[in-house]
């Protein structure tokens, strides 16, 4: 089968290598560009949000590229987006396109339908049992060394001394993992791509500020729906951290997996927990990044999102308590990066007066 | 000679251009339309206020701020660019001592500064809505036939607004319009509209945010009593309206070019007369990779002298 999925940031580098071991053609989707967005604003319903959108726009390409099946998330709700490939699936065949979507819901949900859609793509490419294992955890091995080299990235990026060496670094790291084959391979390509990073020329002198980034999944994971943000920030010399990463609840580093249950830390500021898509974690990554010393909080939300306008209207009150100030950017349709620029801009400038002034208050004590 | 410091912000739809002394005192002040041609607009305006004042005063900081204040620091030879928040945040506390509450209204943008013991705490800007910013108001005086500078005194003379719908600027229009087609009288509907204005806004970019007083308004749609009239019946404080309230932006650059210089000790200015100096810019597009950035040149003199707009960095070090 000619199989593709939504891309997420650099995550297409495992999932293209998944596809291919598993005894399938890939059709690798393109990273979101203008016309992805013209074609997922022309089709999609005029009040989806903005993934809604994107991921339209990208299946609409990847079945002109000759895509058959398209493997993607469900979710079961109770946010919109849990049911969102029904809808594209609709669509698609709307217009006439012969894409099949395949979702997948969290295996403890319905666990006959998992096994069901898992062995139908084991079948039809023709691997035994103990192979199909084999590839899937290479797959993972794979996700988490990207994962790796990007934090890495973002670590290193604020201390660079000409701006874009660390971009270009990451991307020659990129490469590096997506030529290997074996966990062997994978491993060796970790190590040499980090070095890669870690060799970009640095000023160490420098003192940057620390900021957290929250929000919607499909938002925070794909740079091209969110202005390249980390990257954006990294140049302007602040080092970032994002909440959702594809590996964070295997990991050990992440504030994420420190700190335990994300719901029970934002229960003393809402109760009814879920809420949907990433509402409730957004508040509870605000207590966490704050409790982590970072310097403030970036929410992402897409326009019209409604976990996340809970969540918005919440965070004045965890801001306040835990003092830590949080800026929220509402994305949609709009591809200027000016506005943004000038709103983290601003927002930068108030954490360094902020750590300023606290520097002189330590003094004075 | 004195010594002065400009302050340069170009907006969307407004260029200002200020010279203060070191004191904080406006020496000059221009207060232009952009119509489009920012570099155009500041190389004419600089030249007037050079005419005025460039033989008393000598320039020893100048400062950029406003959308275009990359482009135009290049232009006057900036020795400091920062974005509007920051620069409007920097007058406003300059001005009115203590000041707690900013709120500042421009052409095509809204936003709130909120400000403790001199320093910003928190700050929001409209991201999807221009609702309610001056661009709008222009229009709907343009389509009533009333100039701008009247429009808010219409509104004071209303005796029972009418409630106009704020929440979008389209819906906002229509239901004028409708409101107008019942009879309504047009003093009623534009001072509904103050009201709907600064509905939009309290829950637009003032939702959560602590309003304390002093509260100063600031921007080209403070000069609309109408508005500042709903305001004090909104916030049920008086709002404070700065005598230079057009130009508070370029006044917040200056000030910071101030303090840059401080520690430079030299400025990059350009000088006043850069009406002679042949400014082009031009672009293409990178084909380098999936990408496709649209990379600006900028000439002076037909000279190339920066590059811009690239994502990865690449075009923009050649240069240097």
């Amino acid at each position: 089968m000619k199989i593709s999925f939504p891309h997420m940031g650099h995550s297409y580098i495992a999932f293209k290598w998944l596809v291919e071991h598993l005894g399938h053609e890939c059709i690798v989707p393109p990273e979101p560009s203008k016309r992805t967005l013209d074609l997922g604003v022309r089709y999609a319903p005029e009040f989806a949000c903005i993934p809604f959108k994107i991921l339209m726009g990208t299946y609409l390409e990847v079945a002109e590229k000759g895509a058959e099946v398209i493997i993607t998330s469900g979710g079961m709700g109770p946010c919109r987006a849990g049911y969102y490939w029904v809808m594209h699936q609709y669509i698609l065949n709307e217009l006439g396109r012969n894409v099949e979507i395949i979702a997948f819901e969290p295996p403890l949900c319905d666990l006959k339908d998992f096994w069901k859609k898992l062995h139908r793509l084991r079948v039809s490419g023709g691997l035994s049992v103990k192979a199909f294992i084999e590839v899937i955890k290479t797959t993972w091995e794979k996700i988490k060394a990207i994962d790796d080299i990007e934090m890495r990235s973002h670590e290193v990026r604020p201390y660079e001394i000409n701006r874009g060496d660390t971009t270009r670094a990451l991307w020659k790291a990129l490469d590096m993992l997506d030529k290997a084959n074996s966990v062997k391979e994978i491993e060796e390509a970790r190590r040499e791509g980090l070095e890669v990073i870690n060799k970009v020329p640095r000023d160490l002198s420098r003192n940057p500020l620390k900021v957290g980034i929250i929000g919607e999944i499909y938002v925070v994971l794909e740079p091209a729906a969110n202005h390249y943000i980390q990257i954006m920030l990294g140049e302007m010399g602040v080092q970032t951290d994002r909440s959702i990463y594809l590996t964070s609840y295997t990991r050990k580093n992440t504030i994420y997996n420190l700190e335990g249950d994300v719901f029970a830390i934002a229960r003393p500021y809402i109760k009814e927990a879920p809420i949907g898509g990433h509402g409730v974690n957004s508040i509870g990554e605000t207590i966490l990044f704050a409790k982590h010393g970072f310097d403030g909080v970036v929410q992402l939300a897409p326009f019209a999102c409604i976990p996340e306008i809970v969540a918005k209207s919440i965070l004045p009150k965890v801001s306040k308590d835990y003092d830590i100030p949080v800026l929220t950017l509402f994305i949609d349709e709009q591809t200027g990066k000016a506005g943004v620029q000038t709103r983290l801009e601003a927002f930068i400038d108030l954490l360094e007066k902020r750590r300023e002034s606290r520097k002189r208050e330590r003094l004075v004590v | 000679m004195k010594t002065g410091y400009l302050g340069v912000d170009v907006g969307s739809v407004s260029t200002n251009i200020v010279v203060i002394d070191e004191k904080g005192e406006v020496l000059s002040a221009r207060y232009l339309r952009t119509n489009g041609k920012p570099i155009e607009t500041v190389q004419g305006g600089l030249f007037s206020v050079g005419e005025e004042i460039g033989n008393k005063v000598e320039i020893a900081g100048v400062g950029t701020t406003g959308s275009a204040r990359y482009l135009i620091s290049m232009i006057v030879g900036a020795d400091i660019v920062k974005n509007e928040i920051t620069a409007h945040a920097v007058a406003a506390s300059a001005v009115v001592e203590g000041v707690q509450t900013i709120i500042e209204i421009g052409g095509q943008d809204s936003k709130i500064i909120i400000l403790r013991n001199g320093i910003v705490t928190d700050f929001a800007m409209n991201t999807v809505c221009a609702a309610g910013t001056g661009s709008f108001l222009d229009q709907q005086a343009n389509r009533l036939c009333i100039p701008i500078e009247e429009f808010g005194d219409y509104a004071l003379k209303a005796k029972n607004p009418v409630r106009i719908a704020g929440r979008c600027a389209v819906f906002a229009e229509s239901d004028m319009i409708h409101k107008q087609q019942l009879g309504y009288n047009t003093e009623d509907i534009i001072a509904g509209l103050c009201e709907a204005l600064v509905r939009n806004y309290m829950n637009n970019v003032g939702k959560g945010k602590e309003i304390l007083p002093p509260v100063v308004f600031q921007g080209g749609v403070a000069a609309n009593r109408g508005l500042v009239a709903a305001f004090n019946k909104y916030l049920g404080v008086e709002v404070i309206v700065p005598k230079e309230h057009g130009v508070m932006g370029a006044i917040g650059a200056a000030l910071l070019a101030r303090e840059a210089v401080k520690k430079t000790g030299k400025t990059n200015f350009k000088g006043f007369n850069i009406k002679e100096i042949n400014f082009k810019t031009d672009s293409f597009e990178c084909n380098g990779c999936s990408n496709a950035c649209e990379v600006v040149q900028f000439y002076e003199n037909g000279e190339l002298i920066a590059r811009w707009g690239d994502r990865c960095g690449k075009w923009e070090m050649s240069t240097r």
